[in-house]
């Protein structure tokens, strides 16, 4: 009995870092912080990859809704903006994974990053 | 205000085409072709993804593999440090933080690089263990 009650504290704990580490992250950067909850989740709790980024989607759900709260506290949310960003979005991701199943996806992977990496020297100089 | 739809669409497919997350995209697009700024751009990009993120979920949870218990957990137990960050956000300049995010977008990238060259066979569509009488069917 102690010794599961001790463990689901050290769980709990962990689960505490990791989401204040994501909620942190994606505050600041305005993102979902699925880039520190997958790689935490596999390290720490032993997840795999499909449920770290299954668990990650769910909790950033809540996360980003938190963090977009407090900013539209600050009065920084474009309301319009987001709207017109995020429900297409949702279309785009749809599409997306639809064609990942039919796509090779190494050689546009490698150009996007290559685009990832124009964008954040032309966001720097300009 | 048609700027913005693309936008939206074309991250949608690229977020998830590569399986990368809708903010990195966002937020350098509402900066470079809506013309927000830096502080702006971060704060609609959160609204932004929170539909994304609950079609996601919602596919996810379809092959079983979101565990409930311990996104709820994750989830609530980030409000202080969504709160922190965002605050910490606001009390940076804007250029410092567009440079900081300059900076993630190459980690992303480089990220994205190391995890192409490392699979050696297409992904697969996620699929619960048993569910395999759908092979690769829409989740929708």
């Amino acid at each position: 009995m102690q010794v599961a009650a001790e463990r689901t504290r050290q769980r709990t704990f962990k689960l505490m870092v990791i989401g204040t580490l994501a909620g942190l992250f994606s505050g600041l950067f305005g993102v979902g912080g699925g880039s520190v909850i997958v790689p935490l989740l596999v390290l720490w709790l032993g997840y795999d990859e499909r449920a770290a980024t299954a668990t990650s989607l769910a909790a950033i759900v809540c996360i980003a809704g938190f963090a977009a709260a407090v900013q539209g506290a600050y009065g920084n949310v474009r309301l319009l903006d987001a709207a017109l960003i995020g429900v297409p979005a949702v279309g785009g991701v749809l599409i997306g994974t639809w064609l990942q199943q039919r796509l090779q996806t190494r050689s546009i992977a490698l150009l996007f990053a290559a685009v990832l990496v124009a964008s954040a020297i032309e966001l720097v100089v300009r | 205000m048609i700027g913005a739809i693309v936008i939206g669409l074309a991250a949608g497919i690229l977020a998830g085409l590569l399986g990368v997350g809708g903010g990195v995209l966002f937020v350098p697009a509402l900066v470079l072709f809506v013309g927000l700024d830096q502080h702006h751009a971060e704060a609609t990009s959160l609204l932004a993804i929170v539909p994304v993120a609950i079609v996601g979920t919602y596919r996810q949870d379809r092959y079983g593999n979101v565990r409930r218990a311990d996104a709820l957990t994750l989830g609530l137990l980030s409000v202080a440090g969504a709160a922190g960050g965002v605050a910490l956000a606001n009390a940076l300049s804007g250029a410092f933080l567009r440079d900081a995010f300059a900076g993630l977008m190459v980690v992303i990238a480089a990220q994205l690089v190391h995890r192409t060259l490392r699979e050696r066979q297409p992904p697969v569509q996620a699929r619960a263990p048993g569910d395999g009488s759908r092979p690769g069917g829409p989740a929708g």
